[in-house]
């Protein structure tokens, strides 16, 4: 039994002294806990807006009532831009919604309140992959213009005369009819949304940043052994030293990504809509980035074992940041704004388009431009702070 | 500070190093002359100075002053021509484990230029050279101790420096491959190399260098070639003596009033005492201070099961110049 008891007291004794190994274990449930506790807070008194365009075709009292009242809908942030802007910004993922209000709905929707005609059709076309916000969007169409349709019917402000006679009896269904279409950008285009595309273009950021910061843990390995005294001894200078490696590291995670996708493509239907060399672009900016970021872990880190847990811990909060587990626009506001300061924000958001969202070669320069500067930010720290000296 | 013996034109020229960790002055003045074709032993305990010493020769570790110049580059202004000429031999093994020998070769002449044709006979030639031929596409992990020691030189070895440093290398090693190494360093000494061999294992250096630099909290504290250090300590022989039971206090106290006797000390392979005025004729000086102490021994009842002499080591050089002994 002492035997027993002084390898129990042993163990405790090392991982109480691994003070940052145990700040660790201590923070990272903690962290991760609260993340996803304040996501799906029921007592969250912040509105968390949805992004939608209306686009006012029909100029009337009516519609410029509508919008106002969609505008002053704490749920919706409204915005007005032309149709063509509107369908770009949800194809984007920018905007969740577009409102199309046609030429003539107020005359059309009061006259059908009224029994006098048929419903105008008010056309919804939203991102596919934020199809959680329908019902909100439908609830919030179907009391606001409800509202603006029976005002003007009963205030004369529609175009149709209250006092003609009605073709059939008054009615209480929505005076319009509600058409709701995915955003589609061209014919490839499919079905709009796919879910594998997303999952896998996540989890293969997760795991390139994972193997990334492994490479960098092996270093802070390597910097024990002679390997490294005589990698230093060698005629190298540090930028062959560390570019070496990052080059490695970039290579392996393209080859990551490549497979992910294949196996996405190959055996779960995912297609690239977009561009192929968008999307490529994209893969080798994220596998350069994450190269970086873990010889920046291997600059900054101090022993392997205390390395790991943190390193580990920043992954997995920029993956989660990224919208690789959880839709991004779940997150509260501030969150989301976080989140574009992260550079897993980017590579999702870039494969994305150039997967299913059908983006052209264009869209991925933003992307990759923002993966770059992660790239060049991390290597800038790594060389800065890499301890040459032991 | 320099070798006694140096070369009009040495290979390594290091000069008044010093290095400094907080408060703890690690190196502090010291100088090493190389020349081609000489071994110098760097030796001294553990903690002395001499890794961080071949490690500033070596340009991992920046001096606090003093230079280093190695074949005529300057290590500080032009590292990369420097290092073109070091065979570095880390204490710590410095294999990749998940590479055959042969691809370990190959990646370690690729740093320094190697390529094509002339780095795979490069590294063909040297695995025969240190015997390891016939596993040149065997993983390191399947060696024995004693053979990854040597592909850890042989990748030193690869391109075929001018100057190799070599840092405890026959630390962990059983006695055959230790003396396969000393066979392959004395061949590279002949072949024209330089070398510096770090040890605080006296017998290494006594048989393989040239000039010796002993180190000792960081300052040299003698050198020069095996016979001037053993002139520091004239006309001494040592007495090695096994005795039945260990020498006590009041033994050793009483050896040590003995006018022959120079040192007494019971250390753990038996007891060891140093006579002074050994070298008369005819050994007439070493037959009777042996004698006294033999005698000495007698009186006490304490047998003796094994004697034996030798002259003063660099050990006792050591003792004589620190007070102390090498291993502590």
């Amino acid at each position: 039994m002492t035997a027993f008891l002084a390898l129990v007291q042993t163990d405790l004794l090392l991982f109480l002294r691994n003070r940052r190994a145990l700040l660790m274990s201590l923070a990272a449930p903690i962290l991760i806990g609260a993340f996803f506790g304040s996501l799906f807070n029921q007592r969250e008194t912040q509105v968390q807006q949805v992004p939608v365009a209306v686009v006012d075709l029909d100029r009337s009292a009516l519609s410029a009532r509508l919008l106002a009242a969609l505008q002053t809908d704490p749920a919706l942030k409204v915005s007005t831009p032309d149709a063509a802007a509107a369908l770009d910004g949800v194809r984007r993922g920018a905007l969740r919604a577009a409102v199309t209000v046609p030429a003539g709905f107020g005359a059309q929707a009061v006259a059908a309140l009224l029994g006098q005609g048929d419903k105008p059709v008010l056309a919804l076309a939203h991102d596919p992959s934020q199809a959680v916000v329908l019902p909100l969007l439908r609830g919030l169409l179907a009391q606001h213009a409800g509202q603006a349709v029976a005002q003007a019917a009963f205030a004369g402000a529609g175009g149709a005369s209250p006092g003609a006679a009605p073709r059939r009896g008054p009615e209480f269904a929505l005076p319009f009819t509600l058409q709701e279409a995915t955003t589609t950008v061209d014919k490839r285009a499919g079905d709009g949304y796919d879910s594998y595309a997303h999952s896998f273009a996540g989890m293969g950021v997760q795991f390139v940043l994972l193997m990334a910061v492994d490479t960098g843990i092996a270093l802070l390995l390597m910097r024990r052994s002679g390997l490294w005294q005589r990698l230093r001894a060698a005629p190298l200078s540090r930028l062959q030293l560390l570019g070496s490696r990052v080059a490695s590291a970039t290579v392996i995670g393209l080859g990551v990504f490549t497979v992910v996708f294949g196996v996405a493509i190959a055996v779960f239907g995912v297609r690239v809509h977009g561009s192929a060399a968008g999307l490529l672009a994209v893969m080798a900016a994220t596998a350069l980035c994450s190269a970086t970021l873990g010889l920046m872990v291997a600059a900054l880190g101090r022993s392997p074992e205390a390395t790991r847990g943190l390193a580990i811990l920043v992954t997995l909060l920029l993956v989660m940041l990224g919208g690789a587990w959880v839709p991004s626009f779940l997150f509260p506001p501030w969150l989301q704004t976080a989140a574009a300061w992260t550079p897993t924000h980017w590579a999702v958001q870039g494969m994305d388009a150039m997967t299913w969202r059908a983006r052209p070669l264009a869209e991925a320069l933003l992307p990759v431009g923002v993966l770059l500067g992660f790239a060049g930010l991390f290597g800038a720290v790594a060389l800065w702070r890499f301890p040459w000296n032991d | 500070m320099a070798s006694s013996t140096p070369s009009p034109s040495p290979l390594l020229d290091a000069s008044h190093l010093a290095k400094r960790y907080g408060t703890r002055q690690a190196v502090a003045d010291v100088s090493l002359q190389v020349a081609p074709g000489m071994l110098l032993g760097l030796l001294g305990p553990n903690g002395a100075g001499k890794s961080t010493t071949l490690s500033m020769v070596a340009g991992l570790t920046p001096a606090d002053s003093g230079s280093v110049c190695i074949a005529g580059h300057d290590q500080a202004a032009d590292p990369a021509s420097a290092r073109r000429h070091i065979g570095l031999v880390t204490q710590e093994l410095a294999l990749v484990e998940g590479l055959s020998a042969r691809r370990n070769l190959r990646l370690f002449g690729a740093l320094h230029g190697l390529h094509g044709t002339a780095l795979a006979q490069r590294a063909d030639a040297v695995l025969a050279q240190v015997g390891l031929a016939d596993r040149a596409n065997d993983r390191p992990e399947t060696f024995s101790g004693g053979m990854k020691r040597r592909l850890h030189i042989a990748c030193a070895l690869v391109h075929d420096p001018a100057l190799l440093l070599l840092d405890e290398p026959t630390a962990g090693v059983d006695p055959q491959s230790r003396l396969a190494i000393f066979g392959m360093l004395e061949a590279l000494r002949a072949a024209g190399k330089a070398l510096v061999y770090t040890t605080h294992h006296m017998e290494e250096v006594e048989r393989l260098a040239d000039a010796v630099v002993i180190i000792d909290h960081g300052r040299v504290v003698a050198q020069g070639t095996l016979a001037e250090l053993r002139q520091r300590v004239p006309g001494r022989q040592r007495l090695d003596i096994a005795l039945a039971a260990p020498a006590d206090a009041p033994l050793l106290a009483a050896l040590r009033e003995l006018p022959a006797v120079h040192q007494a000390d019971a250390r753990p392979e038996g007891l060891v005492v140093v006579l002074d005025g050994a070298d008369a004729p005819g050994n007439a000086g070493l037959a009777a201070g042996a004698g006294a102490v033999l005698a000495l021994l007698a009186g006490h009842g304490v047998p003796v099961q094994h004697l034996a002499s030798q002259r003063a080591t660099l050990e006792d050089v050591f003792i004589d110049l620190t007070g102390r002994q090498l291993r502590d």
